[in-house]
């Protein structure tokens, strides 16, 4: 040694004066990481808030009310309710009619800005309605139109009135006939019918996430058929029947390595594997429940194992005492007592499967479909491939519904993990 | 629907053959007395099992197979003209032809498609017919096979386990397939890549600027007006991992070290979970966030400092992957220090020191090869992200350390080439699978060396 010993005195003053100072550095630490976890509930706080409030207005929107003249000779030609008959109609320009009364556009060009008012789903609004209630026909009844997303904007403030009038997307004229229509109380403000029964439209006042939410649960479906036994097999093989050896390493680094595997290369697998080289079709739920599947399959397959290890040698020991095979204590044994930690892995991967949209993006789910998917062959889209399409228009009322089917999915994902969490609680046993 | 309704018969037909191998066994061990070896129902599912595994084999084997024979089949049905015309390409006559067939058809196709078409369908519709009679019929014979089998003397639970295991063995090795199936699907289309742009133009080249050949040819005429040189896409990858982790690290870091060294039992059921709620969210969620309400703060509040930022800024895009990766950071590392053994601390507090420096100098230390293993991964989770960087970092390679000007990624790059229309055999779509030869190569990289550095560095302290 080469310093030399401090007399016990001036060391516990040494001590004594630092130890206001060390304390002082430990508080410090202390307040960082309150800080640091501050930082980020705040973010979480404020990006559920911020996408609640932008949401929230997307679930409404805006409606007139006009009184229809429910004329069969006009709306039913051939007076059979086919949907041949409804096209041949007049649907539409009843509707016109019927707001030109209230609003009385004088001229063409008035009468031509007047028409786009109403939303273009008005005929089939009104077919619709006459299809579900043919008692409607020779009555003159009060029905609610939604009304074009630049209208929505103005009367949600949006678009300002002290614009002038070449800078804003409706004119003077418009503004008049919104006056005209508010004051005679024909416009409300309602829960939007498109939100929830509307498809993939180009106008965002009829647009929905009808056909993107049956797709994500066809495409789920998929995932979950493909992913959660050929998951629990692997994790079985791999904890009750291999034997430790060259080949089942292997597995496992792979496993692991999959894990590491960014999503969007699943997507590119999936193009050049499942459409490329087996000639599936593009766009599908079955191709992207499969591609999801083998992207989540480590996930399910790393909890399955988790779950099979904690069931205790003992169980097993039991068992084999009373002379069940291998296969008998592993399927009447050890998988029901590892079932709970299995489903809440897999509700898990499922969660993360719904909220994914890269790989979906590769395999052509981002195509522009107004159908609903009734099977996993007909071509579809997904909730969260919806929101990123939206997210891409420029008209202002998509903000709100992205932000509205953002509510929905984080809706979804939330009661999954929920559920997850319950079934771990509930089912969850501690030997 | 034709698929579907024969999966569903082979099915029935196996569960048929259930009731009868397990009504055989019962009559033979009930009316006849004999001593079987297995329960009765192991009859009936070998009976089950022998019908229905060879049949779906031959139904996969057949239905993938047939595509693949009708387009080489369908190569003499081709019109000579169209074979011998200069920019024909079998993959696009192909994929006009399956169109066709499927009943997209886009303008008027020539006749020749629409006869092929015709062609096609009727062979469609004689395999389906081949398809069904022969997986029936194998569905019958196999499961009449293994009927016969059964007698006192057949140990049927030992068969029934034996199909049983090398099922389960098969569906681990799917893990592998996955592997080369990745490996596979980007290694040859980039190979073919590379025989049209050498190697190091691709690394080293400072402009990225891929054209669709089509666009190439209605231009001025020029050759060689792509240009691949993928630095810029690097250079923005690195950028915004960089932005990334200078908010994860921090954060993630403070926050393990109170969750697990300072924090009550209490806070810790809290906190814990919520940070790990920032990991659940989709990414398309951040990147909406990131694109309409980070950016446009930025944005604002880079105009009130007579900052010129971009409106899709690099900035805006790291912030938030560094946000979504917190948990990525928090909780690994939280878990590699709570696995140092409590000893270790004890010492330290018996030496004198405060909580700081048992946590800095002795817990920390002893941490390190997890927390950094856990840094690594956020790393390459950082590296591999999509949608934020698609929504909020743009599409222009602008090689540049500026966080507020607009950057684009490896990821992103991939996502704008592959979506939408392509033309095949086009080197800009051929580069897409470099990109992600390189993006597989560097995050699969990480990921083993995280493993390597936890495997050489941990200390056993048992």
């Amino acid at each position: 040694m080469t310093n030399k010993l401090i007399n016990p005195t001036r060391a516990s003053e040494i001590v004594k004066n630092s130890i206001a100072k060390r304390r002082a550095k430990d508080n410090r630490l202390k307040l960082y990481g309150r800080i640091a976890i501050g930082f980020a509930v705040c973010f979480l706080i404020f990006l559920f808030s911020s996408i609640f409030i932008k949401g929230y207005p997307g679930f409404f929107q805006y409606y007139v009310t006009l009184d229809i003249n429910f004329d069969r000779e006009r709306i039913d030609p051939q007076g059979d309710l086919s949907d041949n008959s409804l096209f041949n109609g007049e649907a539409s320009k009843i509707v016109n009619e019927a707001l030109f009364t209230i609003i009385d556009p004088k001229g063409r060009k008035a009468k031509k800005q007047a028409k786009k008012m109403v939303s273009s789903g008005k005929d089939v609004r009104l077919t619709n309605l006459v299809k579900s209630n043919p008692n409607l026909f020779g009555t003159i009844s009060s029905v609610k139109f939604a009304l074009d997303d630049d209208i929505d904007s103005f009367l949600r403030g949006y678009i300002k009135r002290e614009t002038p009038e070449s800078e804003r997307r409706i004119s003077d004229q418009i503004i008049k006939f919104v006056d005209k229509l508010d004051k005679e109380g024909r416009i409300s403000y309602e829960f939007s019918d498109y939100i929830l029964n509307g498809s993939a439209s180009g106008n965002p006042e009829m647009a929905g996430i009808k056909g993107a939410f049956f797709g994500s649960i066809l495409t789920l479906s998929v995932c979950l058929l493909i992913a959660f036994p050929l998951g629990v097999a692997t994790a079985v093989y791999l904890e009750e029947v291999a034997k430790k050896n060259k080949i089942t390493e292997l597995i496992e680094v792979n496993i692991n390595n999959l894990a590491a595997v960014p999503s969007v290369v699943f997507g590119i697998m999936g193009l050049a594997i499942f459409i490329s080289i087996f000639g599936m079709p593009r766009s599908i739920p079955l191709v992207g429940g499969m591609v999801l599947a083998l992207m989540t399959l480590p996930t399910i397959i790393i909890s399955s194992r988790a779950a099979i290890r904690a069931v205790p040698p003992s169980v097993r020991d039991a068992a084999y005492g009373i002379g069940a095979s291998k296969l008998q204590v592993i399927f009447h044994h050890v998988i029901p007592l590892a079932m709970p930690g299995m489903l809440t892995g897999t509700i898990i991967g499922m969660a993360q499967a719904l909220g994914e949209t890269a790989p979906l993006l590769m395999i052509g789910m981002v195509a522009f479909i107004v159908d609903v998917p009734n099977s996993v062959m007909d071509p579809g889209t997904v909730l969260p491939v919806q929101i990123f399409m939206w997210a891409d228009f420029a008209e202002r009322m998509f903000i709100q519904k992205t932000s509205a089917a953002i509510i929905i999915l984080l809706g979804f994902l939330i009661s999954m993990n929920a559920f997850a969490i319950y079934l771990r609680k509930k089912l969850e046993r501690r030997w | 629907m034709f698929n579907f309704y024969l999966l569903l018969l082979i099915l029935l037909i196996s569960f048929i053959f259930f009731y009868f191998g397990y009504r055989q066994a019962h009559i033979l061990k009930t009316l006849q007395n004999q001593k079987l070896h297995s329960l009765s129902h192991y009859y009936g599912l070998y009976v089950l099992l022998s019908s229905l595994l060879p049949s779906l084999g031959l139904y996969f084997v057949l239905t993938i197979c047939d595509d693949v024979v009708f387009a080489y089949m369908i190569k003499t049905y081709i019109p000579l003209d169209v074979l011998n015309s200069k920019d024909y390409n079998f993959n696009i006559v192909l994929a006009q032809i399956k169109n066709s067939v499927d009943g997209l058809i886009f303008g008027a196709p020539p006749q020749w498609v629409s006869d092929t078409a015709e062609i096609w369908k009727t062979w469609v519709f004689k395999s389906n017919i081949v398809t069904f009679i022969l997986c029936f019929i194998t569905s019958i014979i196999s499961g009449y096979f293994g009927f016969l089998k059964i007698n006192s003397k057949f140990r049927s639970r030992n068969a029934v386990e034996r199909i049983i295991m090398t099922l389960l063995a098969i569906s681990s090795v799917i893990a592998i397939l996955t592997t080369i199936a990745i490996i596979f699907s980007v290694i040859f289309e980039s190979i073919r890549f590379f025989v049209l742009i050498p190697f190091d133009e691709f690394l080293f080249g400072t402009v990225w600027n891929p054209q669709f050949e089509g666009a190439e040819r209605a231009g001025s005429g020029q050759e060689g007006l792509s240009q691949y040189g993928a630095v810029p896409l690097f250079a923005g990858t690195f950028l915004i991992s960089f932005i990334a982790l200078s908010v994860s690290i921090p954060i993630g870091l403070f926050s393990a070290i109170y969750l697990s060294e300072y924090a009550t039992s209490k806070e810790r059921a809290i906190f814990k979970p919520l940070l790990e709620i920032l990991a659940g969210i989709p990414t398309v969620v951040y990147g909406f966030f990131a694109a309409l309400t980070v950016a446009p703060f930025l944005r604002s509040s880079g105009s009130f400092f007579g900052l010129d930022v971009a409106s899709e800024s690099a900035l805006a895009a790291g912030l938030v992957m560094g946000i979504m990766i917190i948990p990525f950071i928090s909780s690994l590392s939280d878990d590699v220090i709570n696995a140092v053994p409590q000893s270790l601390r004890d010492a330290g507090y018996g030496l004198g020191s405060t909580k700081n420096e048992t946590v800095l100098k002795i817990v920390l230390p002893a941490a390190l090869p997890g927390v950094v293993a856990s840094i690594i991964l956020a790393v390459s989770r950082a590296v591999g992200e999509t949608m934020i960087v698609v929504m909020a970092a743009g599409l222009a390679a602008n090689l540049t350390a500026n966080p507020l000007e607009a950057v684009t990624t490896v990821t992103s790059q991939i996502v704008t080439i592959l979506v939408g229309d392509q033309e095949f055999e086009s080197a800009k779509t051929l580069s897409a699978f470099a990109l992600a030869l390189t993006l597989i190569i560097i995050t699969l990289g990480m990921n083993f060396y995280a493993l390597h550095i936890v495997k050489k560095y941990k200390e056993q302290y048992d």
